[in-house]
């Protein structure tokens, strides 16, 4: 299963981004290859809908899993119509929490925050 | 004429400021362009309230007829679209109705319905024509609201007295509101904040090149900032508002301080006497 992270840095020793929408790269990793690939996120710049778009990369990129500490409403609704799962991520350990993906030990991400729009000052 | 009535921040007295204003001239239109709380209605109480509501066209998607090309996804800079396993997501409360997606989509999928955001309350209190804007909460924006309220549509001629009561800070609501204004009051507090503040709203009338005035409210002894700012700037004050036990309650208590007390009446009679006659210098030395 290819498996999609929020991270701020391109590196496997990187953490786990706090920002789901406005994280700077994801990394998606495939559980069978034990490959990881970085990709750039479009959407952190965003004036607005910043994980609508994020979502539509994790979606466009066919990740099974998402695996983020948070995520707004919108962007939960993008990726459960994909159905994509969101898993709650355990400290800041990228290769930590893959491992307890793999193990059954993360839990489903249950909290979805209302989001933090309008205030751009619209 | 109209005169809008703005402050860098919220509680600074532009409510006051324009309520009084409107209810010492006697007959007059006071407008409440602080659609996210507007609070005027509150001390006019207005009566025979006529409800309009005000719509923006957003997206309806004929996912039979999208092609998945995604020009809509792509072109929306507000990402009010997703595209997911072959139909279209809009997410109506980030739209900002603009319009783009159903003017880029190809194959004609994408419909324009239309969607509440909000009202508009005429009413009258006395003499006084009171128009209150209200926008819903969680809508993106106001501005639907105030182009309605300020439109060509408004009942209130060019040449009647118009108050404007603005929505605080200096962003694009504030800026709608401003756009045809005959003059702006700015209101500022004695503090170094309030002249930040005011300091904000004077770039903004300056860019919008309104004319404009100063009115210090809570005035107290001693140094005031934006009095300070003023003098600097060489802008025109106006008048003082004394921070005062007596008026503080009158307005706490939902009153109309010119309405009910005699020293206020004239204190804002006074004031409007030299917005009227500032109004009228800035009209004959444009001529």
């Amino acid at each position: 299963m290819k498996l999609a992270m929020p991270v701020n840095e391109k590196d496997m020793k990187t953490e786990i981004c706090v920002s789901f929408g406005r994280s700077p790269y994801f990394l998606f990793y495939d559980t069978d290859t034990e490959e990881g690939t970085f990709i750039d996120n479009s959407a952190a710049a965003s004036s607005g809908g910043a994980g609508i778009k994020a979502a539509q990369i994790i979606v466009d990129n066919n990740a099974g899993a998402l695996l983020t500490p948070r995520c707004g409403e919108n962007a939960a609704n993008v990726l459960k119509s994909a159905d994509i799962n969101l898993y709650k991520t355990e400290g800041v350990s990228v290769t930590e929490n893959i491992e307890a993906f793999i193990d059954g030990k993360l839990s489903l991400l249950d909290e979805i925050h209302e989001g933090f729009h309008g205030h751009g000052g619209n | 004429m109209r005169i809008a009535v703005l402050s860098g921040k919220g509680g600074t007295g532009k409510t006051l400021v324009s309520i009084n204003l409107a209810a010492a001239a006697g007959s007059s239109t006071y407008i409440d362009c602080d659609v996210e709380e507007p609070n005027g209605h509150l001390f006019f109480k207005p009566k025979a309230v006529q409800v309009e509501e005000i719509t923006v066209g957003i997206p309806a998607v004929d996912n039979t007829l999208c092609n998945g090309c995604r020009k809509c996804v792509d072109f929306c800079k507000f990402n009010a679209l997703a595209y997911v396993k072959d139909s279209l997501i809009i997410f109506e409360e980030i739209c900002h109705s603009c319009g783009g997606c159903m003017m880029f989509c190809p194959v004609e999928a994408l419909k324009e319905t239309e969607k509440v955001i909000g009202t508009v309350e005429n009413g009258m209190s006395d003499q006084v024509r009171v128009q209150t804007g209200i926008l819903n909460p969680g809508e993106v924006s106001g501005v639907p609201i105030i182009k309605r309220l300020i439109g060509e549509s408004n009942p209130a001629s060019k040449e009647e007295l118009t108050l404007i009561d603005c929505p605080p800070g200096s962003a694009c609501v504030v800026m709608e509101s401003i756009k045809d204004a005959n003059y702006c009051i700015l209101v500022a507090e004695p503090t170094l904040f309030g002249a930040h503040n005011l300091d904000m709203v004077h770039e903004l009338v300056e860019l919008f090149q309104k004319p404009f005035g100063v009115v210090l409210n809570k005035c107290i002894e001693g140094e005031n900032p934006s009095e300070k700012y003023c003098v600097e700037k060489g802008i025109r004050i106006l008048g003082r508002i004394p921070y005062d036990a007596e008026l503080g309650k009158l307005n706490s208590n939902g009153e109309i301080a010119a309405r009910k007390s005699e020293k206020y009446n004239a204190i804002f009679s006074s004031l409007l006497k030299t917005v009227r006659q500032e109004v009228q210098h800035e009209t004959a030395s444009d001529s």
